[in-house]
């Protein structure tokens, strides 16, 4: 077995044991009583199998590090999985400090998706151009991934948090919202299982087409098409023709994926709804009706204090640094950076209002979910819509 | 404004809510709260004290924290617009272009977007000014709030009145059995060994640890700060320079902005990755990914005294080669792998040849970079070089013209002697292109090859001010780590005669691990068990209970 | 009465500290402002500011040092033989070098960085009298910061700068400008 083959069999190990562990977690929610600092076989063991998934995972990116002769953070697959690795990490260091059993079973999951969403982009081994041969970009890259990683659990105990408080069963704007969190989660996995079904396929459909610069191109479709690019014409096609032809300034491909992911994740919701007979935080509800709210507000309120320093470090000051060497300017105002910059404001925001206008429990909880939707903006959509220097893929 | 006096007799200054020396409420609100509020330890925040001249106003308005937090918010949203669309110096346009290029690319929304500013929102005056009041409010802000807080903390009394006690989040109240002095002395021993600061007072101890936590804030702002007067001070003549020049190989020519410096590109070297193309790079169609930009150099630089132009002395300085992330450095300057251009034709060889029996009379090869008049073959052959245009665009009045002095597409007119043709005959040779003006003639200089050579595109910078941007981030980054990663812990003790006790205990954060302290202490001195005065009283309540978890001033600055 | 006094003593006092807070920073956003406003302007050497002496080298080999001609005004004129309205002014700046060199004006043209039999047939073609310089190293156009052609910088006897000019120029104004700098 070749280092690359085994580094990809430590990712799957690391997937499956975060899947059980998850189960674990549920297992040991639904045993506890009292407090929901559990401590009991069960919330042992689901650490224990965490642990384990994490270890395996580092293995992964040790591997991959040693085979590719950088750091694997170099593009979407590779950085995204190692945000679902750091995410794991930040909550396994979270729990130790506070035993919390519940953050488990929101964590994982949430660190599973992005592992999975990361392995829908290509996995391959790619070489580096030469702005990114650099440690500093390494050190840059890691720092910030942990620092966001770290920011994510203040999201996870928020949206627990939530979970507990909102009352569902009279409309409201919070219901409305916690549960259009819940549609997101669900989308991010109908993206997964669409892609993954049309890849197990070999789904591939070619098109030509005429870009914003009035360049004929060629563009390979992975799902169906249901847009279709600029002025595209058929070079191979299966099973459907793009019903709409967009303009050039509109990556029809990308559109066609985001479509897709929002109807197959529609398709998933409404199908939940109806076996359930409820909405989606109303099945969790019971499972975090234990937690102790003023714990999972300090746990919210604590990784953003630990986060925010590494994310400083991480996100602006070694990115300068790097930018510096590279590029001759620490700072460009390049898309990345600028939502970087916001990231790091938002989370100033967050602690100013915290500190000096009394914004905690709910009204932090909700806070804490709008950063993280800021740093997944920064990782999904900076990259995939508003192309600068760090567009990946 | 009046002082206010408290019962103690202290006077303090208006706008305290909690008593300088003993601790007491002073204000109706304060008096109400079951907590108090702790953010400053009850000093007044100056700006709420005076309100009279519009410098006063001012000086309020950025005084305001819910103003800072506005700022922030307002720059971040303006920062984010600017990301919609690719800001003007990522456009590949030149400026006169731009205008027409948002309009092209984007349509209706592209021209609002450059006709509002947006395109160049980041150097817009308005966004410069935004950021200004930001600094502005950070600075005004922590000095009326630092500054009491400093104050109030240095100048701490040991004993409090119960009312302040009783008003903390952590309070226990009862009776030992122990004598007092042994109790005080148990709790001094067990707080000095958990590495606090115990001070006594008679009846009261005071037990203190990570004051300076306190001040994180406070100086992670002074780096802000001193970072934004670096970024400002980078307007300010001499403090930067951003240049950028061509050098084509074998060239050696004067750096912009960095006087008495020459560089001589010696080779300018591309490599690639040499694996095959796969996955991402197949579906964009790049078959090569580049592996290492690079240009061997020499640095040198003229002698002191030396003026403009005079190049006979120059003193090598080091040889370097620049690669990208690998800039040259040298007297706060820094010279960057930016660009390249590739084959630019250096020199092109003929032959001069009989157009009818094809035999060749011998060889010429031009040096475009310094031309010849004359090219002597030997046995009366010549070839005169009579005109040379390096980049041909037409003729005008009979006259080739050239467009730039860059060999793009070099033309020659030559006249070529052989004894065949002693008078001369005269040939217009451009790129896939031969005249014969003045009528047909025997002889050719055919094409045979060229010669290319390589330009770097190198970007000079110096920036004076990152070492004050360095400093700044540092002292940002201590600010932030004290402020984050420790935290102030107090504890107040009164044991009266009688054994009653009193404590209170006051943490600005991870109340968590202050209980913690507090268990090891109760247990050690055996004193009455503590009460979180926050905490909902039956702890795993089944309810969806929101009340109790509202509360202000826990988490102090 | 005295504590009233002593408090108006310190409301003075934070008044003052106040305003000149405020001020300073008032001050220092608006040469932000002001400084990015005006930062695109790229500047030759400052009219008034003694001229960057330099030594160049002409077509026959003779070197020509700009603080050699001090007590002569100085017509220095930058081009390049793709420049359109450099050609167009040479023959002009020929005449009236004629004109003014026995007046005590020198005119020196310095070429950028062309080969030498481009200058020189560009010389021969005009019949060029006035000497012409190749800036070989771009040494001079930076020092002048020189960036458009044809640029025409001019300098008094003294070897001050007393005016700098981009653009074509037709002959009246060349005769103008070397009136300028003509020694007294």
């Amino acid at each position: 077995m070749s280092l690359i083959d085994l580094s990809g069999n430590l990712l799957f190990v690391a997937f499956l044991a975060y899947l059980v562990a998850t189960l674990l977690f549920g297992g040991a929610i639904k045993q506890s009583n009292a407090s929901g600092k559990n401590t009991d076989k069960w919330g042992k063991l689901a650490i224990v199998v965490t642990i384990i998934g994490f270890l395996s995972q580092i293995g992964y990116f040790i591997t991959r590090w040693v085979y590719t002769g950088h750091a694997p953070v170099s593009n979407m697959f590779e950085f995204t999985t190692a945000f679902g690795m750091f995410i794991v990490g930040a909550f396994i260091l979270i729990y130790f400090i506070y035993r919390l059993t519940a953050l488990g079973l929101v964590a994982l999951p949430v660190a599973l998706l992005i592992i999975a969403y990361a392995s829908m982009f290509p996995t391959e081994v790619s070489p580096l151009v030469p702005s990114l041969q650099s440690h500093w970009l390494t050190i840059h890259v890691i720092t910030a991934a942990m620092g966001q990683s770290i920011l994510a659990i203040s999201a996870v105990a928020g949206l627990i948090y939530l979970l507990k408080v909102v009352d569902l069963n009279k409309p409201s704007k919070q219901r409305f919202w916690l549960e259009a969190v819940m549609y997101c989660l669900v989308v991010v996995l109908g993206f997964v299982i669409v892609s993954s079904t049309f890849s197990a396929m070999d789904y591939e459909s070619k098109y030509t087409y005429i870009d914003k610069e009035g360049m004929s191109r060629q563009i390979t479709y992975n799902l169906p098409p249901i847009f279709g690019m600029n002025e595209y014409e058929v070079v191979e096609e299966h099973g459907m023709s793009p019903l709409v032809e967009m303009p050039a300034l509109i990556n029809a491909k990308k559109l066609t994926t985001v479509v897709w992911s929002l109807l197959i994740g529609s398709l998933l919701y409404l199908f939940i709804r109806l076996i359930a007979r409820r909405r989606i935080s109303a099945i969790f509800q019971p499972l975090v009706k234990r937690v102790n709210l003023q714990l999972l507000d300090e746990v919210g309120y604590r990784s953003v204090i630990i986060g925010f320093p590494v994310f400083t470090l991480g996100a602006l000051i070694f990115a300068m640094i790097w930018a510096q060497l590279a590029w001759s300017r620490f700072w460009g105002w390049d898309p990345k950076e600028v939502w970087a910059l916001i990231t790091w404001l938002f989370y100033a925001a967050f602690l100013h209002l915290r500190l000096s206008k009394g914004w905690e429990g709910e009204k932090s909880a909700w806070l804490a979910l709008i950063g993280f939707g800021i740093i997944l903006f920064n990782l999904i959509a900076v990259n995939l819509i508003l192309a600068g220097l760090h567009s990946y893929a | 404004m009046e002082n206010i006096i408290c019962a103690c007799g202290h006077s303090n200054p208006f706008g305290t809510k909690l008593c300088e020396k003993c601790g007491r409420p002073l204000t109706e609100e304060e008096k109400q709260n079951k907590v108090v509020d702790m953010r400053y330890d009850g000093t007044a925040i100056r700006s709420k004290t005076y309100n009279k001249s519009i410098v006063d106003k001012i000086w309020n308005f950025f005084s305001s924290v819910k103003v800072g937090i506005a700022l922030i918010i307002i720059t971040l949203i303006a920062a984010s617009i600017g990301t919609l669309l690719p800001q003007e110096f990522y456009v590949k346009a030149s400026d006169m272009e731009k205008g027409a290029y948002y309009e092209d690319v984007y349509g209706f929304v592209g021209k609002i977007y450059y006709t509002l500013g947006l395109s160049d929102l980041y150097s817009s005056w308005w966004f410069q000014i935004l950021v200004g009041m930001l600094a502005v409010s950070i600075i005004v802000a922590s000095l009326d709030r630092g500054i009491p807080l400093y104050k109030s903390l240095k100048n701490q009394r040991v004993k409090r009145h119960e009312s302040f006690l009783k008003r903390q989040r952590i309070v226990a109240e009862g009776q030992i059995t122990a004598s007092p002095e042994e109790t005080l002395s148990k709790v001094e021993k067990k707080m000095t060994e958990m590495k606090y600061i115990v001070r006594r007072d008679g009846s009261a101890l005071l037990a203190e640890k990570g004051r300076f936590s306190r001040y994180g804030p406070y100086i992670n702002h002074v780096g802000l700060i001193i970072f934004l007067t670096g970024v400002m001070l980078r307007l300010v003549p001499g403090f930067y320079v951003d240049e950028s020049i061509w050098v084509r190989e074998g060239e050696t020519r004067a750096i912009t902005g960095m006087d008495g410096y020459f560089i001589e590109n010696r080779d300018f070297i591309l490599e690639t990755h040499d694996n095959a193309p796969q996955g991402e790079q197949l579906k964009q169609g790049v078959n090569v990914v580049a592996k290492n930009f690079q240009t061997d150099i020499t640095l040198y630089k003229q002698p002191k005294d030396a003026i403009a132009g005079d190049t006979e002395n120059l003193e090598k300085v080091r040889d370097y080669s620049i690669r990208v992330n690998h800039p040259l450095k040298e007297e706060g300057y820094a010279l960057y792998q930016m660009d390249y251009r590739l084959n630019e034709l250096k020199q092109m060889n003929f032959q001069l040849v009989n157009k009818s029996t094809e035999q060749s009379l011998g060889k010429v090869g031009i040096d475009l970079t310094n031309p010849k008049k004359e090219y002597d073959l030997g046995n009366g052959v010549s070839v005169k070089l009579l005109v040379y245009t390096p980049d041909f665009s037409g003729f005008e009045n009979g006259v080739p013209q050239t467009a730039t002095s860059v060999p793009n597409n070099p033309a020659f007119l030559f006249k070529m002697t052989t004894p065949e043709t002693p008078k001369g005959e005269t040939s217009f040779v451009a790129i896939k292109q031969t005249l014969e003006p003045l009528g047909e003639n025997q002889y050719k200089m055919k094409f045979e090859s060229v010669e290319t050579r390589d330009m770097s595109g190198f970007t000079i910078r110096k920036d004076r001010t990152i070492p004050i941007l360095f400093v700044g981030g540092i002292i940002f980054m201590i600010g932030v780590a004290i402020g984050s990663y420790w935290n102030h812990r107090r504890l107040w003790l009164q044991v009266e005669p009688d054994g009653h006790v009193l404590m209170a205990a006051h943490v600005n954060k991870n109340m968590f691990s202050m209980k913690k302290d507090l268990d090891a202490v109760t247990a050690f001195a055996g004193l009455p068990q503590y009460k979180d005065q926050l905490e909902p009283s039956e702890e795993g309540e089944e309810s969806t209970n929101r009340g109790n978890t509202k509360k202000e001033g826990d988490n102090t600055l | 009465m005295s504590r009233g006094f002593i408090n108006l003593e310190k409301k003075k006092k934070r008044l003052v500290t106040r305003t000149i807070i405020l001020a300073i920073l008032a001050i220092a956003i608006g040469y932000t402002v002001y400084g990015t406003a005006t930062k695109e302007k790229v500047e030759l050497v400052a009219v008034g500011s003694e001229a960057p002496n330099f030594t160049l080298v002409d077509l026959n080999g003779e070197k020509h040092k700009l603080s050699d001609y001090r007590g002569q005004g100085v017509f220095l004129n930058f081009w390049g033989t793709w420049c359109k309205p450099c050609e167009k002014e040479m023959p002009a700046m020929n005449s009236q070098y004629q004109v003014f060199k026995d007046l005590g004006v020198q005119t020196l043209a310095v070429n950028i960085a062309q080969t030498d039999l481009e200058v020189q047939n560009f010389v021969d073609k005009y019949d060029l009298t006035f000497p012409v310089v190749i800036d070989k190293t771009k040494s001079v156009m930076t020092a002048y910061n020189v960036d458009n052609l044809p640029a025409t910088v001019l300098i008094d006897p003294d070897g001050k700068v007393v005016k700098i000019t981009t653009g074509e120029m037709t002959e009246a104004t060349i005769a103008s400008y070397m009136e300028l700098i003509k020694p007294k």
